[in-house]
């Protein structure tokens, strides 16, 4: 269980990139190490990131990638980090997709002068005291989704809100955020257990209560879950997630359980600018799938490293900041900008899930925060 | 808090039990039989569920996907047992863990390699799709009524198969003395191979089942295996009765923990803190109810004293 192991097309992909270009003599390249997760429970996201990553550079000959699979558990993604920075002497790392597995890498990665851009993972503990001049995330805080979400719950009416998480320390962030925003009464409030499958015990108690709406925040396969048995049990309230568990790869495990939930997001595949039509289109194309918010992470990602890249050497850590901390890049999602404290100021949607021909995906219906930061920057001392 | 509420959550448990007994008497049956430990045994719930998923997927038809994942479950189960836990039988019970442990990282990662990493979609069969109106008010599910009917069946089903047949009396004497009916003349290799059989078969129907109102991904198996192991464990290994008690033991514990632990917790300190404990609390109730269980019947509640 404790051996690495190296996943073959990541190694494929990054080999072809870097061997079958001929190193130009002005051209210095980059080494970047993308930890993230490939096997078992959550390596769909692992994947999506990967491959827009990997699109987002693809043509460019300055990257030497270096991909491993974290298999999702945090001692394996210390080995990794470990090995990229004293044997790969790696310049740049990325790619962890949960909180708990960045808590562990990503202090000690940046402490050592390597530079962390975060394609998902935001804990709060890293962005505001916490905040470190060479950790970036190009995600968000894991707040922001949650508060969009408690805003658009007052902008929609509702007034008495159950809501539900597990309990863990993302999903006691989760109903934080909602409730920062949210200013109605609460008709409940449920932690579950983390992994939980079956929701029968938590649906019965919100169908007893006089609820007018119903939020959570469970990720993976618990949203699939609790979403399938919703549907069965014939309560017939508003329900409002994060884009988590609403996005392109489980919406076909959820089926039409999902049509019409809104959920918030920072992105959606209509969002209409150029950069995000070209995504959409070169990733259908290049993987035959639609992507997912999480792919346009890592794209971002890819082409945020890219601009800075065009602008300073990596060798310079002090201008290779600087010129991070421009963003000076199209990204996805129209207008993106850091804070002080690197973190994204960006604009959240609402989105709803429909039906395009045979497939479920999101539309955008309206926008729920404008520029929005997070509470954490002003902590911040950089 | 209504009488309904109560009562529809008892029926939760109840429910949920059920779902616990079809993935604990295969667990039960091959370790009471064989002496093997099988951590695999999460592993062919998966099978069963993927198998659903896919012939639902293809046909259409929830029942044709139904019986293809007792057919796959109870075919990989067969496999499994001759190609590799047929040579373990004799052998330490770490060395069994260690091979079965082997069996569930293959069976993971081949099914993410053939299927992908994304959930795949198996809903519930229109007919029983929706809510009945019981007595006391109670709107419940339809299809997990359905369960709890059809896991109620495989029970009694059970009880006449080893209780009342000939394959029974074989699976009862290779319980007490495998080299006995050996010596008797019985095929033993191949009973083992029919009970394994057996077993994973039922594992896969509970994937099945299970997969319609849950996420039928890999790694599905591994939180239902723990489950199954303190069923087995409460109720006493290789008896079915005392999987069948123990499983709704476990599911009527869990799921009135759930409920009712933060409920109690609010009259004396504010919403979220009592949920969140509340919650901590109730994921230890069932280890505590083991607990309590062996300190007074070490064996378990059905078992045989060693």
């Amino acid at each position: 269980m404790r051996k690495r192991t190296v996943n073959a097309l990541g190694v494929a992909l990054a080999t072809s990139l870097t061997a079958a270009l001929p190193t130009l003599a002005q051209a210095e390249t980059v080494k970047v190490g993308m930890i993230t997760t490939l096997s078992g429970g959550g390596s769909g996201l692992g994947i999506d990131v990967r491959d827009g990553f990997l699109l987002a550079i693809t043509g460019s000959d300055d990257i030497e990638l270096i991909i491993e699979d974290d298999q999702r558990k945090p001692d394996v993604a210390v080995q990794i980090a470990d090995k990229m920075i004293q044997s790969d002497k790696v310049d740049v790392l990325t790619g962890i997709i949960f909180s708990n597995l960045a808590m562990a890498v990503v202090p000690a990665a940046v402490n050592q002068g390597k530079f962390y851009l975060s394609p998902n993972a935001g804990p709060s503990a890293l962005a505001g005291k916490g905040c470190h001049e060479n950790y970036f995330n190009v995600a968000w805080q894991n707040d922001n989704l949650h508060e969009a979400a408690g805003g658009y719950a007052n902008s929609a009416g509702h007034a008495n809100s159950f809501i539900l998480a597990p309990n863990y320390p993302a999903g006691k962030d989760a109903l934080t955020g909602y409730k920062r925003y949210y200013t109605g009464k609460l008709a409940g409030e449920l932690y579950t257990k983390l992994g939980q499958t079956d929701y029968a015990a938590e649906i019965a108690q919100i169908r007893a209560s006089d609820a007018d709406s119903v939020y959570f925040f469970l990720p993976g396969g618990m949203g699939i879950s609790f979403m399938k048995q919703w549907s069965q049990s014939g309560i017939e309230l508003p329900v409002i997630g994060p884009a988590f568990s609403f996005d392109q790869g489980i919406l076909s495990a959820v089926g039409d359980a999902a049509l019409g939930v809104r959920n918030t997001s920072q992105w959606s595949k209509d969002l209409d600018n150029e950069a995000n039509r070209k995504f959409v289109a070169d990733f259908q194309a290049q993987y035959g799938r639609l992507p997912s918010l999480y792919a346009s992470q890592g794209y971002d990602t890819g082409k945020l490293l890219l601009s800075a890249m065009s602008k300073a050497s990596v060798n310079d850590a002090d201008a290779f900041r600087t010129a991070l901390e421009a963003a000076d890049f199209a990204s996805t999602r129209g207008s993106f900008a850091f804070d002080s404290s690197h973190h994204p100021i960006q604009d959240i949607y609402v989105r709803e899930v429909v039906r395009e021909g045979d497939v479920l995906t999101n539309t955008i219906v309206s926008r729920a925060l404008e520029q929005h930061s997070n509470v954490y920057a002003a902590e911040c001392a950089m | 808090m209504s009488a309904g509420l109560v009562a529809e959550q008892l029926l939760n448990g109840l429910q949920f039990g059920v779902m616990l007994f079809l993935m604990s008497a295969g667990l039960t049956l091959v370790f009471g039989v064989m002496g093997l430990i099988n951590l695999a045994h999460g592993s062919l719930y998966m099978v069963g569920a993927y198998a659903a998923a896919l012939v639902a997927g293809w046909t259409g038809s929830f029942w044709a996907g139904l019986a293809a994942s007792l057919m796959a479950a109870a075919i990989a189960g067969a496999l499994v047992e001759m190609v590799v836990l047929r040579r373990l039988y004799r052998r330490d019970h770490l060395d069994q863990v260690l091979a079965t442990f082997a069996l569930i990282l293959m069976f993971s990662e081949g099914t993410r390699w053939l299927f992908g990493a994304f959930p795949l979609y198996l809903n519930v069969p229109a007919s029983l799709s929706g809510t009945v109106l019981l007595p006391m008010g109670i709107v419940y599910s339809k299809y997990r009524l359905a369960i709890i009917v059809c896991g109620m069946a495989v029970a009694l089903g059970l009880f006449i198969l080893i209780g009342r047949t000939r394959l029974g009396v074989r699976i009862r004497a290779g319980q007490s003395d495998r080299q006995m009916i050996a010596a008797l003349g019985v095929d033993i290799a191949t009973l083992y191979t029919v009970v394994f059989a057996l077993g994973a078969a039922l594992a896969g129907l509970a994937g099945a089942l299970v997969g319609a109102i849950q996420s039928v991904e890999v790694g599905m198996g591994e939180p239902v295996l723990i489950l199954a192991f303190v069923v087995i464990v409460i109720g006493g290994i290789g008896s079915i009765k005392g999987a069948l008690v123990g499983a709704i033991l476990v599911g009527m514990t869990d799921t009135m923990g759930r409920f009712l632990l933060p409920v109690m917790f609010k009259n004396f300190m504010d919403g979220a803190t009592a949920s969140s404990v509340g919650s901590a609390l109730a994921s230890m109730l069932i280890y505590i109810v083991m607990a309590t269980v062996l300190i007074f019947r070490p064996s378990g509640l059905y078992g045989k004293p060693a």
